[in-house]
């Protein structure tokens, strides 16, 4: 029953909202996303200079169980993957290489203390560090949370790899019990004063609820709303990182 | 010691805003509910909690204090921790209701995009260890954080109540030091399985102990400085500075015209300790309500305000029920349909079965105040207000 007029509403929220030239309007996917959602003013600077010095964009995605996808298309289907397959079309004479870190049931404090590790094994330019999920279920102080964020951040940054921060994914069916919006405060807080990007995975896919998009509601093993969701969060990511790095001057493709 | 509170009856304010702030706390407790939008939150740094606090630590000064007086310090202390197991009892039966809900969402909601999410069912695996956390206070699920809290703050209120009656400044100051060493030394009281309580009681204690403070003279003595308009000035002022800060976390890039130095300054705005510029904010907005909201406003006794006010005084059943209506909501909007007609529907459906409830309560004690054998009612006042401080 509410399918048609959420479509319609979709199409005409995806026609207000999307910007011209965010790169994704043209595609009329439904994974349209509100640019200020996407784009700011924060830069990453070493992907910049990553790709137009050595032609080569390694990232690193570390996070927990909602960076992965299961089953057998799990791999290929999850947001990194996505994320690589998007990049490598947008940036053809780049060598793209995305590596997934993911450790199941991991709060952002395990994670922050990885991170100098995965700086020597990887090297990558650029890591985007989805976290707080499991925070937010333990109940692990904010305060705690939003100390293991920095420290995380920190090393990076001391590393010389830049960051994305990824925040928790919208779920309305456990959303009243899992309270979300302390570590969310926190981790734009953390964003902001260090300057990095945060990919809002909450008010992403809040968007796509509202609009239409995916029926974020709906239940069943079925794995196909799970790619979806996974290929429009890939992209998001590829077209922040085209847009924060300034690389649609790298090719005329990369700013379709 | 001057209290004139006493002699000329309830303040119907009390009622009314505790009514309201219910209403607002039922609305933010639905998730992904766009009617909370009107809520207070959105538009500064405190929200319905504050005032939930703020009031019930003024009533129960306001029933107890007098019975306090009258009766002595062990009856009323004996009536305070009473209200304190009544208040334990229901936290247990929403504890018992969340437990179902999230028991049928282990069993009928299967889907591997959320298959993180679906560790909040973790604790179900442990029955044993999570309820025995539940009953000691320590696992408190989200939106079910009040309640400790009040229950906390009602035990330690017999010696509190005491010393206000005798020593209200000191009383007060008491409450500051608690407030500020807590701060310094990062006191809380634990949680299972980790972290520490949502609502800090040693922090929080603050608001209620001013509430009491109010009640007990204390407003009288700061009426020179609430009437002042150089305290309206600040105080609007501030409700707007609080204003254009909330604005800047909700529209999309207005965060980068917060100076700097000014995000280091202010943020993180901590609920969990009651941060100085929430405490703050509810002064503020306390100050212009008293300034535009006199005591002997006629509107308080029109049948317009008689909603709020009525859900006001049985504050505890209604804020129970309002957490039990937040629970069937988000049920409602999982099983039938999320929209925002839905949303809307749900939100004014909550409200007027809380209105109804608790007009149903208060024709229930009218009629046992009248029938022959009940209890006889010695302080009808306190009555009223006495089940519900």
């Amino acid at each position: 029953m509410k399918t048609p007029v959420a479509a319609g509403l979709a199409g005409l929220f995806a026609a207000l909202l999307a910007l011209p030239g965010t790169g994704l309007a043209a595609e009329r996917q439904p994974c349209e996303i509100p640019g200020h959602l996407l784009f700011g003013s924060n830069e990453l600077k070493h992907v910049t200079e990553a790709v137009q010095k050595d032609r080569r964009l390694t990232i690193a995605v570390v996070g927990t169980g909602s960076s992965i996808l299961a089953g057998p298309d799990g791999p290929r289907s999850a947001y990194p993957a996505r994320l690589e397959a998007v990049l490598r079309q947008r940036l053809p004479s780049v060598a793209v290489k995305v590596v997934t870190l993911v450790r199941t049931r991991m709060t952002a404090e395990d994670l922050a203390q990885g991170m100098a590790k995965l700086l020597v094994d990887e090297k990558p330019d650029l890591v985007i560090w989805q976290t707080g999920t499991l925070d937010a279920i333990r109940r692990i102080e904010p305060d705690d949370f939003r100390a293991a964020l920095e420290e995380g951040v920190e090393t990076l940054h001391k590393g010389g790899a830049d960051v994305i921060l990824m925040n928790m994914q919208y779920s309305p069916r456990t959303d009243i019990m899992i309270s979300l919006g302390p570590y969310a405060d926190n981790m734009r807080v953390v964003a902001q004063q260090h300057e990095i990007p945060l990919f809002d995975r909450l008010a992403v896919m809040r968007h796509w609820s509202d609009t239409g998009a995916f029926d974020l509601y709906a239940a069943g093993k079925d794995n196909v709303l799970a790619q979806r969701v996974h290929d429009c969060i890939g992209r998001g990511i590829a077209s922040m990182i085209i847009d924060a790095a300034h690389l649609r001057s790298v090719e005329p493709k990369a700013g379709q | 010691m001057n209290v004139p509170v006493v002699t000329t009856g309830r303040d119907l304010r009390l009622d009314l805003f505790r009514g309201i702030a219910l209403w607002l706390i039922f609305l933010d407790h639905i998730p992904s509910n766009l009617v909370a939008w009107g809520t207070i939150r959105n538009y500064g740094f405190s929200d319905a909690t504050e005032i939930f606090v703020f009031v019930s630590g003024y009533t129960a000064a306001f029933v107890y204090g007098k019975e306090m007086r009258e009766r002595g310090f062990i009856i009323a202390g004996a009536h305070i921790l009473r209200r304190a197991w009544q208040i334990y009892v229901a936290h247990v039966f929403l504890f018992a209701i969340y437990l179902a809900e999230i028991s049928y969402v282990a069993t009928s909601f299967e889907n591997p995009l959320y298959a993180e999410e679906m560790n909040i069912l973790d604790f179900l695996k442990q029955p044993e260890v999570t309820i025995v956390q539940a009953l000691l206070l320590k696992f408190k699920p989200s939106n079910m954080d009040v309640l400790p809290l009040y229950i906390i703050l009602l035990l330690l209120f017999p010696p509190t109540l005491w010393l206000l009656q005798f020593r209200s400044s000191l009383a007060l100051g008491a409450s500051v030091l608690l407030y500020v060493l807590t701060w310094h030394f990062n006191w809380n009281m634990p949680s299972y399985p980790s972290g520490h309580w949502y609502f800090n009681p040693f922090a929080w204690q603050l608001l209620f102990v001013f509430g009491a403070w109010c009640a007990l003279g204390g407003a009288q003595r700061l009426a020179r400085v609430l009437q002042s308009p150089v305290t309206l000035a600040i105080a609007v002022a501030y409700l707007l500075f609080a204003f254009v800060i909330t604005l800047t976390w909700y529209l999309p890039g207005m965060g980068q015209y917060v100076p700097h130095w000014l995000e280091e300054l202010i943020y993180p705005i901590d609920k969990v300790n009651l941060d100085v510029l929430r405490f703050a904010h509810f002064l503020a907005l306390a100050v212009v309500t008293v300034r535009f909201v006199p005591r002997d406003w006629p509107l308080l006794k029109s049948w317009w305000f008689w909603p709020p006010i009525v859900c006001g005084r049985h504050s505890l059943e209604i804020f129970c029920l309002g957490v039990f209506l937040s629970f069937a909501a988000h049920f409602a909007m999982v099983e039938v349909s999320g929209a925002f007609w839905m949303q809307l529907l749900l939100s004014v459906l909550g409200v007027v079965i809380m209105v109804a409830v608790a007009g149903v309560l208060t024709w229930y004690k009218r009629a046992e105040g009248r029938s022959p054998g009940s209890r006889p009612v010695k302080t009808p006042d306190a009555d009223l207000a006495g089940g519900e401080a």
